[in-house]
């Protein structure tokens, strides 16, 4: 997902004999569904796998900022113009909602930036795939922001009351995003046939991908155990891309659109479509930094940085100097 | 790596005679930049009407230990509520 196989403790989950008595307390107010605040009392484990979370949240809607921002000066009409840089500009926002959760738990913003930076921390592995023309920003909208509130609908739950609250507050924007993306593959598909080509040829390069981001199968995960006993996971990968792909299907049947997987298929029993794994060597490789578009990504946000230094430590500098000021007159 | 600019945290009014309500926080380097970016952050939809800004180090907190005897002492003080009271129905509304 945004967050893709997040380590957890590694070490399963504890029994209620093994707990300690802090650890079975913390446990019961999580099964009874309160929300878990800064200041209370938490699992060392429990804090530094919510930092790795949802700081590679927060880190993936930042970077997608890139494939989307990508098109923003090209955009057709001056009408999807403002519309993608009001999306794009959501994207900051949720980037920063969750900066902000993450730094209840003892850490700054920078430092998360820095880890981003030094490739120590990650973010998803979908956004480094490049967008190519404009048919790939409907198909971003509607497949990537689609697989994204699968994820994140469900997240709104979670235990951690700062991420949830984030979660809550992104979940409002997020649907403008997928209809947005829909919109323009309407109009693709509807279109001239080279259009309609264009927009084939987006959902051919954005099916496996998307299907990536839920993660390799967690059934027998033991970090995901855990995380799912916190509450900080909600669902397995399997039945989040399992539900994206019933989802999906009818909506891509609309566009005219085909799905490409020759073995996708309607199973009566099971009542959800039979679907293809995507290639999970590529996912790895990606994840590695082997994908279209690491290294150009992570360029893009190192030359951020480095190029805002002087307007950080500028508008730093002057804020001191009046407050010091201010101090002097009184 | 420089000075990390100082956190804020941002309360907002929404459109309907509410009280400010905290929203979440941000980074800024003053007050007056603090008011800008919780502009662009948290009211790109009309959520509110006005903003407020305080730097989150001048925050106080009650700690989650002091639950007890900060909020027991008015458990057993139902008579707070009007439910307490039996009013017959003659009396009519009250
Ligand atoms: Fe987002
Ligand atoms: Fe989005």
């Amino acid at each position: 997902m945004y967050a893709q196989m997040v380590k957890s403790t590694g070490k399963g989950v504890k029994s209620r004999e093994e707990m300690t008595e802090e650890e079975r307390h913390f446990q019961d107010r999580v099964d009874a569904d309160e929300k878990i605040e800064p200041k209370d009392w938490m699992p060392e484990g429990y804090r530094k796998t919510l930092i790795r979370q949802i700081a590679q949240h927060a880190h993936s809607e930042v970077v997608g900022q890139l494939p989307e921002g990508n098109w923003i000066t090209r955009a057709p009409t001056l009408e999807r113009k403002a519309i993608l840089l009001a999306k794009v500009q959501d994207e900051a926002g949720h980037g920063l909602y969750l900066y902000c959760a993450a730094e209840t738990l003892g850490i700054s913003r920078d430092e998360l930036t820095e880890k981003l930076l030094d490739g120590s921390m990650k973010y998803s592995s979908i956004f480094n795939y490049p967008t190519l023309n404009w048919a790939d920003i409907g198909a971003v909208g509607w497949l990537v922001d689609g697989a994204a509130i699968m994820n994140q609908v469900p997240l709104q739950r979670t235990s951690y009351g700062p991420y949830s609250r984030a979660m809550i507050r992104i979940c409002k924007e997020e649907s403008f995003h997928q209809r947005q993306g829909y919109d323009i593959m309407m109009k693709m598909a509807k279109g001239t046939p080279e259009q309609k080509r264009m927009a084939q040829d987006a959902m051919n390069r954005f099916w496996y991908p998307a299907l990536m981001m839920f993660g390799p199968s967690d059934k027998d995960s033991v970090h995901s155990a855990q995380s799912m006993a916190w509450k900080i996971k909600i669902n397995t990968n399997d039945e989040l891309r399992q539900k994206f792909v019933d989802q999906t299907v009818p909506q891509a049947e609309y566009l005219g659109l085909t799905i490409p997987d020759p073995d996708l298929k309607w199973n009566e029993e099971t009542g959800h479509y039979d679907f293809s794994e995507p290639d999970w060597s590529e996912f790895y490789e990606v994840l590695k930094g082997n994908g279209p578009c690491n290294t150009e990504r992570l360029e893009a946000r190192r030359k951020a940085w480095d190029d805002g230094a002087w307007v950080r430590d500028g508008l730093m500098a002057h804020a001191e100097k009046r407050a010091a000021r201010r101090t002097a007159a009184e | 790596m420089s000075k990390e600019w100082p956190l804020w945290e941002v309360f907002i009014r929404g459109q309907h005679g509410m009280s400010h309500r905290h929203v979440g926080s941000l980074h800024a380097p003053d007050a007056e930049m603090a008011i800008k970016n919780a502009r662009d952050v948290y009211t790109r939809r009309n959520e509110g009407v006005s903003i407020w800004v305080v730097e989150a180090k001048h925050i106080a907190a009650s700690s989650p230990s002091e639950k007890g005897p900060l909020y027991e002492p008015s458990e057993s003080k139902v008579y707070r509520h009007p439910t307490f009271f039996d009013i017959p129905d003659d009396v009519g509304a009250m």
